[in-house]
């Protein structure tokens, strides 16, 4: 064990919160399967649930070995408890209607991409390895994501008004992006990533040119700021944390 | 899947009886297309083609669509509840798999000159039928392996003739499919061989699962073939090739030892090895509850249904959006050349 | 039928597998515009990693030959034998050729 014994807790902290925020993410997608506007986009949806659910299994499997403990991707994402989740607040609220859906994906993963893109030159191999892989799939998200954006808020009067309401909605939970946390001092300070609040600049310039072709006006920062990645989640984790540890939890030592 | 849905009386079957007059030009081109069907040959989109042959493929092939896409329903009710990351993203693919079946199929009646919108308001109307699979609930998570395992096993077994079906378009959309099929039943299998090595509770979801999936499965393949209507026509048109009996045999004498591998026993007390006819006997099928599922009686007819318009209703500010954009967006590169 | 603006028009989907290929028509995807229909194509049909290049053409864009004008569209090749290589008998020493 190593590894894990030269683990900085910060750098575990930092591997969960990237994968319990894909994890979550793509658990709030695969509820679309079956379910979309129209055939061609449930597949497209469910092809980036898969991609964000692959990333939580390399990046689960890595905590678990950085956490020393054996515990495998399916113990991490099946038996923890909601305040040991670490991801964004932003991933685990209700999908409400495909406008706010494909509005988070355009924000997460404009973010996700800046920081898989900054990840290669980390110090952790494995993490260097799974945000090369990821990369890819993040571009091609936030492709997918903001063509619709900017097809939806320009589309008709109704589209317009309800992503304007999803953006609303959804900004203010992007604050927790780019706030500094203790975690991201040592992990940038031990080289395992950049510190989140080093890609806000980038972001912003990336999102700021979509939303205005998309003809949305962008709210203004607000004092609230959601704390997911330090365990403190919405209402909306436990409920979905129900449903996705059922089986695990009601049938202990069940093999799958 | 699914050779059922065209054995079954539907409002839009009438339509398809043959009749009326027919010019001496059409009846020799009549007499050319069976010639052709009999040889072994295809027919293609732009050929001309009786009006009952087009008829008979647009409700074919569409009822087919729709099953596919009514069939991501009980399956997806698991989706958010997978026990692993594995299974999940495994059932994710399945499901997605089945819905693009579902667009592959719309696609080739679309060349028969119907519109995709017109197919999917005749399912929300309940015009249209699919396949009554699908109307019974997935209340374990062993249901995902039965579905796979039987479910997904009798559609590949409807499915394989109609690689070989008279309509080029029917008949390349069923290879695609079928190619992509072949992970559907052994994810199932998979799936069961591996709680059956759990707990004796997940042995207990396994055998409850069996039990109420297995008949269901058996009358997938329609009905018996003295009580087919509508297999004459299709079997002389190539868009059914083996009869009902037949492929349900087939499908018992498969299931038979696979069943036995996994540990379970099968819910038919009359199942027995007939060492005369080389296959297995089976029980008679209670198709009063077979009848009773088709004529929107079943635990889920209602429940996926309603799913699917809710779906569809929900989308249409999406759809319009999406048009109303491009409409803009071709006008504005107009103005800028 | 439904009116045209209501239902996003229809793509055919041609992919390339790899490099060397043909672009080969695989089915047809719905979409409002260019991009969305590629991406729907992307996303539907080279699942399983079998795909290199992606055309997509509107479906009404495509003109067919008229299958009854068979005979005399394709016929009149057909007596045109010495196209084929086999038409030629050359000696054995040389039928590599
Ligand atoms: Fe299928
Ligand atoms: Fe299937």
């Amino acid at each position: 064990m190593t590894a894990a014994t030269q683990t900085h807790p910060a750098h575990l902290e930092y591997v969960l919160r990237l994968a319990d925020t894909s994890l979550i993410l793509g658990q709030r997608l695969s509820e679309w399967c079956g379910h979309g506007p129209v055939i061609e986009e449930d597949i497209a949806l469910t092809n980036i649930a898969l991609d964000l659910i692959g990333q939580a299994r390399l990046l689960l499997t890595h905590a678990g070995a950085l956490e020393g403990r054996g515990r495998d991707e399916d113990q991490l994402a099946f038996l923890r408890r909601e305040p040991e989740f670490r991801n964004l607040t932003i991933v685990e609220l209700p999908n409400g209607d495909f406008g706010q859906t494909i509005l988070r994906n355009y924000l997460v993963a404009a973010w996700q991409r800046e920081l898989w893109q900054a990840l290669p030159g980390s110090g952790d191999a494995a993490l260097a390895a799974i945000a090369a892989k990821s990369l890819k799939e993040a571009r091609y998200h936030v492709q997918h994501a903001s063509d619709w954006v900017v097809r939806l808020g320009d589309g008709t009067d109704e589209s317009h008004r309800r992503m304007q309401a999803a953006l609303d909605l959804l900004w203010p939970y992007t604050a927790e992006f780019f706030s500094a946390t203790p975690v991201d001092e040592a992990a940038a300070a031990a080289s395992v990533g950049p510190a989140w609040a080093s890609l806000e600049a980038a972001w912003t310039g990336a999102v700021t040119p979509v939303l205005e072709v998309a003809t949305l006006a962008m709210p203004a920062r607000t004092p609230f700021l959601s704390r997911g990645k330090a365990g403190v989640h919405s209402e909306h984790l436990g409920h979905l944390l129900t449903g996705m540890q059922h089986l695990q939890r009601t049938y202990p030592g069940g093999t799958w | 899947m699914y050779t059922q849905a065209m054995d079954i009386p539907s409002p839009e079957r009438d339509e398809t009886a043959r009749g009326g007059p027919r010019s001496v030009r059409e009846a020799e081109y009549e007499a050319e297309i069976d010639a052709k069907v009999a040889r072994g040959e295809f027919i293609e989109a732009k050929d001309w083609m009786p009006e009952a042959y087009r008829k008979t493929l647009v409700r074919q092939i569409s009822q087919h669509a729709h099953s596919e896409i009514v069939g991501m329903l009980p399956e997806g009710n698991w989706i958010t509840r997978a026990p692993t990351l594995k299974r999940k993203a495994i059932l994710l693919a399945k499901v997605q798999d089945e819905g693009g079946h579902g667009m592959y199929l719309y696609a080739a009646a679309e060349t028969l000159g119907v519109a995709r919108d017109d197919l999917v308001d005749a399912l929300h109307s309940g015009k249209a039928k699919y396949s009554s699979i699908f109307n019974y609930p997935t209340l374990n998570w062993a249901d995902i392996g039965v579905i796979g395992w039987l479910v997904d096993g009798a559609a590949i077994m409807n499915q394989i003739p109609l690689c070989r079906c008279s309509y080029g378009p029917y008949a390349r959309a069923m290879i695609r499919i079928c190619k992509e099929e072949s992970f559907h039943q052994r994810q199932g299998y998979d799936l069961l061989l591996t709680m059956m090595k759990g707990t004796p509770e997940q042995r207990d979801l396994v055998q409850d699962a069996v039990n109420r999936w297995w008949w269901p499965a058996l009358m997938m393949f329609g009905p018996h073939d003295s009580a087919s209507t509508h297999s004459g026509d299709s079997i002389k048109w190539g868009i059914k090739r083996i009869s009902n009996d037949d492929l349900r045999q087939k499908f018992v004498d498969a299931a038979v030892p696979q069943a036995r591998v996994l540990g379970i026993t099968l819910p038919d007390p009359a199942l027995k090895w007939n060492e005369a006819r080389g296959h297995w006997d089976f029980g008679p099928i209670d198709w009063s509850e077979f009848w009773n599922v088709v004529n929107g009686h079943g635990q889920c007819n209602r429940e996926r249904l309603a799913d699917r318009v809710q779906a569809w209703e929900d989308g249409a500010w999406v759809r319009e959006a999406a048009m109303a954009h491009a409409e803009k967006q071709r006008k504005r590169d107009r103005l800028a050349a | 039928m439904t009116e045209p603006s209501r239902q996003w028009p229809l793509w055919e989907v041609f992919i390339r597998s790899r490099n060397g290929l043909d672009h080969k028509h695989c089915g047809s995807v719905h979409a409002p515009d260019a991009k969305m229909a590629l991406q729907n194509a992307r996303d539907a049909y080279p699942r399983r990693r079998d795909g290199g290049s992606i055309w997509v053409v509107r479906a009404e864009h495509s003109v067919a030959s008229d299958p009854d004008a068979k005979p005399e569209m394709f016929d009149p090749a057909e007596d045109k034998i010495y196209r084929h290589p086999t038409f030629y008998t050359l000696p054995d020493e040389v039928n590599h050729m």
